[in-house]
């Protein structure tokens, strides 16, 4: 139910993130913002920034550093009929809380046979990028794919970060909305030796004032190709977009929006258009979202698949502090792949 | 079948609506600063009680404040440690060493030579006098605000200053975030970027030097903050349980970031109290009293190596500079807060106290002062030669697939061969290291 929309601005993830929040704060007095330091300082990345003062101290505030006392809070608070939107500081310190998140959070409905629900959305940034050494740039989103119960969102651009989040709030399961923060500020090519473009050049980056949504579930086609499917999410689709364009690849690029639920849909039609598929993620690669994403494409495309499916992904090691562009899967290896399936 | 009233339909009658309590500290940016709330007793006024007392006898040293310390920059009362000039005179020196390599690392992020960095201003007593009444064989599990123990120790500033840089001779092979030390040589445990995490660590440290019969004991240090983690409490329960010889730390300099210690339980009860729940020893003590940090882990360590079991003191002191390189204070903290801290400086105290003992002199120190100063210089200069972060003098690519696991396996190897192959291609010109 998208609502007519007034003015639109050209704003990057990080505004467009604390703009979902005050909308959604404002339309629902049931929506609630905690987390460490994101009260009266509003986040150690911003995204909470004037939330305090907007809404007041009963709807935002500071809580101590315990993410298990964060979750389990969340859960009670969604249980009762609030809509906690926690913020896990880095995706890696969301540990401490897995077992309320998965456990608790994840089954509370079904456990209750819908007489309790927790509808919160856990907000944290994940991936590498911002010289964060290993405990500041995980991306854990396989874990949370792996739990029923969970929905697992990822924005690729400042639009979708704010209908994203607005849907995910209004969701009446519990979402994990993992931030890709390398583009906060504007989108990733890959290449750590050449400058950040703003977001204010890019598409994307137009995000109109108030309440809309952008489903979850529903992939977004980034661009219609022949030569092969291209099937990301988050930072990867910005490297993915300029490799493509740099070797004039026609590539139909998917950007997935969530894991789960997954739009199967759009990924089978392309993949049977195309015939190559080529998926792409930031995480380790052993047991990562690519090795469901790539069994799901075999059993539903086999036949018409011209070219055994490639993965890139990051490497099964942590995550490097000064080395960390030589893990980040960048233009190269995701070129390699490219051209392996140009070549097949 | 129920048979009292429906709760849901009972009326509430006049009870006031609940409301929910949100700390708040006492000033924000921009208000003037009174400190006269904080209860600072005066030095020598609480009991020192033998070293294996039962822990309920240090209850009143949770709530008070073990000062050694006085205005007059003289020492007294019963734990006054009766330290020789020249400890003194060493441990002033480690402390004045810890704050002009903060300094120097400081600058050196700002001058993109690394990309992070945290200073422990104001704070260098509870990790270098702390050290000096340690064993050194005692294992620390230190959080990311302890660079003083290293210094203490003796530990190379060029080494530390390799791992800040990330560069090719960074032991940790520039995998670690810089200031997340590790040297085992120096029984100082790695660093972990999860805070809390490595308190229970100590503990079980501790239990197991005691299944050995070891002589040797196990401290660790978390900040007020993270106290409220789990893990925090999961290191005390076994602590007590099984009567671990460890010191556990807090060193409550205020500030969690942009939370105000409020936020981890301080506006109920002091940090060293939550030591009486568990019935273990506790000592509140003055963090910028570099006496009476010696005195306390003195204190505590005898007591853990005569089987007398653990203790929890809580270093009240003040986070003088930003909490990283990342952070800005002047967001959330009035700026007159580190001017009016009552507990002023601890390398300023210790000085003053040395002096009035007729140990030293202001000559002494300014001479001190400029040749740490060049020592952290040289240091610097001597790690550069190994390169910079991002200066193309790092490890060689391979090492980034090595230690995940004892040997190396075949996706790995295959991964390995990705990354040079990807080196190659970008930078043709470049040979595998
Ligand atoms: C498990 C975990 N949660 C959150 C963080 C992010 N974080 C890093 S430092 C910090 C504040 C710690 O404050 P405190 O314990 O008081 O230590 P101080 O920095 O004051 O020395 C936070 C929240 C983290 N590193 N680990």
């Amino acid at each position: 139910m998208t609502e007519a929309v007034t003015t639109v601005r050209r704003l990057n993830m990080i505004e467009a993130i604390n703009e979902a929040l005050h909308v959604m704060m404002e339309r629902d007095c049931n929506v609630v913002v905690f987390g460490e330091d994101v009260g009266y300082f509003g986040g150690v990345f911003r995204a909470t920034a004037g939330l305090q003062k907007a809404f007041g101290k009963h709807r935002v505030f500071d809580t101590p550093i315990n993410e298990c006392g964060i979750i389990g809070a969340a859960v009670g608070m969604g249980a009762y009929g609030l809509r906690p939107v926690p913020e896990i500081q880095f995706a890696d310190y969301i540990y401490p809380g897995l077992d309320q998140l998965i456990s608790e959070a994840a089954r509370l409905r079904y456990r209750s046979a819908g007489e309790f629900i927790a509808p919160l959305t856990v907000r944290s940034p994940f991936g590498g990028g911002i010289f964060g050494g290993q405990t500041h740039s995980q991306s854990p989103e396989a874990l949370f794919t792996h739990v029923a119960g969970l929905k697992t969102v990822i924005p690729c651009t400042p639009y979708d970060a704010k209908g994203l989040l607005i849907s995910a709030i209004e969701d009446d399961d519990p979402v994990i909305f993992f931030e890709p923060k390398r583009i906060y500020n504007g989108p990733f090519s890959g290449y750590y030796d050449k400058p950040v473009e703003p977001w204010a050049k890019h598409e994307g980056s137009e995000v109109p004032e108030g309440y809309y949504t952008v489903p979850l579930g529903k992939a977004r086609i980034v661009q219609e190709g022949e030569a092969m499917s291209v099937i990301a999410y988050g930072t990867m689709i910005h490297v993915a977009q300029a490799v493509c364009r740099e070797k004039g690849i026609d590539a139909e690029i998917i950007d997935l929006r969530t894991l789960v639920p997954l739009d199967i849909e759009t990924v089978e039609k392309s993949v049977k258009k195309t015939g190559k598929c080529l998926i792409i993620h930031e995480a380790t690669r052993t047991g990562g979202f690519g090795g469901e994403l790539s069994a799901l494409v075999q059993e539903r495309c086999f036949y018409h698949l011209e070219a055994p499916i490639e993965r890139v992904t990051g490497f099964d090691t942590p995550y490097p502090h000064s080395l960390e562009w030589a893990y980040f899967p960048g233009p190269v290896r995701i070129g390699e792949a490219v051209d392996r399936l140009m070549k097949a | 079948m129920a048979t009292g009233p429906d709760p849901a339909k009972t009326a509430r009658g006049n009870l006031p609506p609940l409301s929910l309590h949100v700390p708040e500290p006492n000033f924000r940016p921009g208000d003037p600063v009174d400190y006269s709330f904080l209860d600072i007793p005066p030095p020598g006024l609480l009991p020192r009680p033998d070293e294996t007392c039962p822990a309920t006898e240090t209850t009143p040293l949770c709530s008070g404040m073990v000062r050694v310390l006085g205005n007059d920059h003289r020492a007294v009362g019963p734990w006054d440690p009766k330290l020789d000039p020249e400890t003194l005179r060493r441990m002033l020196r480690a402390m004045a060493l810890t704050r002009a390599f903060d300094d120097r690392m400081y600058r050196g992020q700002r001058q993109g030579k690394t990309s992070f960095y945290m200073k422990c201003t104001g704070e260098e007593a509870t990790s270098v006098a702390s050290t000096f009444a340690l064993a050194a064989d005692d294992m620390v599990f230190p959080s990311y605000r302890q660079q003083g123990i290293l210094i203490a120790r003796g530990y190379p500033l060029t080494e530390m200053i390799n791992q800040i840089y990330s560069n090719k001779a960074d032991k940790l092979k520039g995998r670690q975030l810089p200031i997340m030390y590790s040297c085992r040589e120096h029984n100082f445990f790695t660093i972990s970027g999860n805070l809390a995490t490595q308190y229970p660590q100590a503990v079980g440290w501790a239990m197991a030097s005691a299944i050995k019969g070891d002589s040797r004991i196990a401290t660790a240090w978390v900040g007020e903050g993270s106290s409220a983690e789990g893990d925090f409490h999961a290191a005390m329960t076994f602590a007590a349980v099984y009567n671990a010889p460890v010191v556990l730390n807090v060193v409550n300099n205020q500030w969690a970031i942009s939370s105000f210690s409020g936020f981890a339980g301080a506006e109920r009860s002091t940090f060293a109290n939550r030591a009486v729940g568990y019935g273990i020893a506790g000592i509140r003590v003055d963090g910028n009293d570099a006496l009476a940090v010696y005195a306390a882990t003195r204190w505590a360590a005898n007591r853990a190596r005569a089987n007398g079991g653990p203790t929890l003191i809580e270093h009240f002191t003040y986070r003088a500079e930003g909490h990283s390189t990342s952070d800005d204070p002047s967001a959330y903290r009035s700026a007159h807060e580190r001017e009016e801290w009552p507990l002023g400086d601890p390398i300023m105290r210790l000085k003053r106290h040395l002096i009035e003992l007729g140990e030293w002199s202001l000559e002494q120190q300014e001479a001190m002062d400029a040749e740490l100063v060049d020592l952290v210089k040289a240091a610097t200069k001597e790690a550069e030669k190994n390169g910079i972060l991002g200066h193309g003098l790092h490890h060689p690519f391979h090492t980034m697939f090595e230690d995940v696991y004892k040997e190396l396996p075949w996706h790995l190897e295959e991964q390995a061969e990705q990354a040079i192959r990807e080196r190659q291609t970008k930078w043709p010109e470049w040979k595998p290291e």
